[in-house]
């Protein structure tokens, strides 16, 4: 089981006293942030693609090659690499670069993408979203896995004898996850392929991403690529932690009131009972993630957005030791106990190669002797 | 056994009692007579909007609504015919009614029966049915009846002339418009896949991309 932490770049006024960093303040803070997160004990950091303010991170790739020279363990990932409206090749050269600096601590979430004018702003139709998703991973997945490529699509240029570099680390592509929030095309792409399937979770219900989880465990079984149990699934999550309850609420209250996604509705109460955003001591974020396995089965990937809203670089710095320290450490302890033996964890480069090596393997075996 | 329809009804006055409540329970009233006539059983649900004000305006900022906003929605979506009424607020329907319009899935009321009407101080506005609401219901594919039935205040006082039918003449012939409609309509035992792909589609795409 993985734990980490993911964040969507956004540059936010400090409610509380009306601060706003700048773009470099913000830019540096995330890389320390990234850095702590190693430092903690946390195994992923994920960073958000967007092309307009208040959001930062246009370039995830850079950003993230950056954080990979910097740390030693810490798998990096996007959330999301914006599949729609990039061009699949260069996400295809991108992260296989970033994969060969990173030493393979690289996978990436493909995602769609939601801020209407990015589309036409990168040539592309919102309306087209799926079917941006759909043929341009198409075209990305067979990039990565062959050797020239002849394509032809609806989107993009057709290639010809078309080769990526840098070819994939060890000739075995990135790890990928499929963040959706509510387009069953998504989790059906992501089964097909026996791809991840990440759901945010955050902002909604989790009855409606057990609904849509619950579908692409289903179709993954259906692909053949394992049981409903061996899919692999990652979940987003949100906590606010102060070693009691009450401190927790009253610093929490004024970024949560004023925040982007949910602000000025409903209140933190009425929010933290709706949605999987906990509020309060550790024990309390213990309590409402150890049971998020009854509702979406065993899963691989849990991250947790802990920056956002405004909140000061010192107190996201703090607020991960309490993750890493208090937090995550009793998390793998609850969600190792009667974890199901075929339960796979998240793949990774390492994993993948083993597989790739064992499936080569298998196949000389089977072949008859040659002479 | 006999047949049960579903009539999901929409008040959206602000006050508490309103006129729109009372036009909306003489409709429903008048529905419920009228297919009872035909043989039908029906269960009600009367959607107030003023007690789900705050729900509402929460869902447009959050995009997911409550547990007891989810429900009215689910019982307008699931419905066999909608009875509708809105006070007219500057020319046209309340905010309210709209932002409520706003959050329902613009596909969940296809083929859906509505019968609309509308409140307001003066009979000058009666025309807001038809040129406000009925453009909104015919955007989302829902089948509204011919008769809308506006009520002024006056409205509920007056009688017969020779120019225009009373209220209650209005109500018995748009409620008999909405029964003759919903008395037919499967929609609340229809049962609908939130997963269903859309016909055709391939999770590898469908143009050369193989």
């Amino acid at each position: 089981m993985q734990f980490g932490i993911f964040t969507v770049s956004d540059v936010t006024t400090d409610p509380t006293n009306g601060t706003t960093p700048t773009e470099g303040e913000r830019i540096k803070a995330i890389v320390t942030i990234a850095k702590k997160a190693e430092e903690v004990g946390l195994d992923v950091f994920a960073l958000g693609e967007h092309h307009n303010p208040p959001f930062f991170s246009s370039s995830p790739t850079t950003t993230l090659a950056y954080i990979a020279a910097q740390t030693e363990k810490l798998i990096l990932s996007t959330s999301t690499t914006l599949i729609t409206t990039n061009d699949p090749v260069k996400i295809a050269e991108d992260y296989a670069m970033l994969q060969h600096l990173s030493d393979g601590r690289a996978d990436l979430m493909m995602g769609r993408g939601n801020t209407g004018p990015v589309y036409p702003w990168f040539g592309k139709d919102i309306r087209e979203g799926i079917p941006l998703a759909i043929e341009n991973y198409s075209l990305l997945h067979k990039l990565w896995r062959e050797e020239f490529v002849n394509w032809e699509g609806k989107f993009r240029t057709p290639l010809q004898g078309f080769q990526s570099t840098p070819r994939p680390l060890d000739g075995v592509p990135p790890f990928v996850w499929h963040g959706s929030i509510r387009s069953p095309e998504i989790a059906e792409q992501a089964a097909f392929y026996g791809d991840g399937f990440f759901a945010n979770n955050i902002f909604w219900p989790k009855e409606h991403y057990m609904r849509l989880v619950g579908y692409y465990r289903q179709r993954f079984e259906h692909y053949g690529h394992g049981t409903a149990a061996q899919a692999i699934v990652g979940l987003g999550g949100q906590a606010f932690m102060r070693s009691n309850s009450q401190a927790a609420k009253a610093e929490f209250r004024p970024y949560f009131d004023n925040a982007p996604v949910y602000g000025h509705g409903p209140s933190m109460e009425d929010f933290t009972d709706q949605t999987p955003l906990a509020v309060g001591s550790p024990q309390e974020v213990i309590d409402k993630y150890a049971g998020m396995r009854e509702h979406f089965g065993d899963y691989q990937r849990q991250l947790f957005l802990m920056d956002h809203a405004g909140l000061p670089l010192k107190t996201v710095l703090e607020q991960l030791d309490i993750l890493g320290e208090e937090v995550v450490p009793v998390l793998r302890k609850e969600f190792a106990t009667n974890r199901p033996a075929e339960v796979p964890d998240a793949p990774t480069h390492a994993s993948l190669v083993a597989q790739r090596d064992a499936a080569l393997a298998a196949s000389a075996a089977d072949a008859p002797a040659t002479v | 056994m006999s047949d049960v329809k579903k009539i999901a009804v929409i008040a959206a006055g602000l006050s508490q009692p309103s006129s729109t409540r009372l036009l909306a329970d003489r409709l429903t009233e008048a529905t419920i007579i009228d297919l009872r006539e035909r043989g039908i059983e029906t269960e009600v649900t009367v959607i107030e909007l003023r007690d789900l004000a705050h729900d509402v305006t929460n869902n447009l900022l959050t995009g997911f609504p409550s547990a007891k906003l989810d429900e009215a929605i689910a019982a307008v979506a699931g419905a066999d015919g909608l009875i509708a009424v809105t006070p007219i607020f500057t020319t046209s329907y309340s905010g309210l009614f709209k932002s409520f319009i706003d959050v329902l899935d613009p596909q969940s009321l296809t083929d859906l029966p509505v019968l609309l009407g509308a409140t307001g101080g003066t009979d000058r506005h009666s025309l807001a049915i038809d040129y406000a609401m009925r453009p909104l219901f015919s955007y989302l594919h829902a089948v509204a009846v011919p008769t809308g039935v506006y009520a002024a205040s006056a409205d509920w006082g007056s009688g017969s002339d020779r120019t225009s039918s009373t209220l209650p003449e209005r109500i018995s012939r748009a409620a008999g418009e909405l029964a003759a409609l919903a008395a037919v309509s499967q929609r609340s035992s229809r049962v609908t896949d939130p997963f269903a792909l859309p016909e055709g589609f391939s999770p590898v795409g469908s143009f050369g991309a193989q």
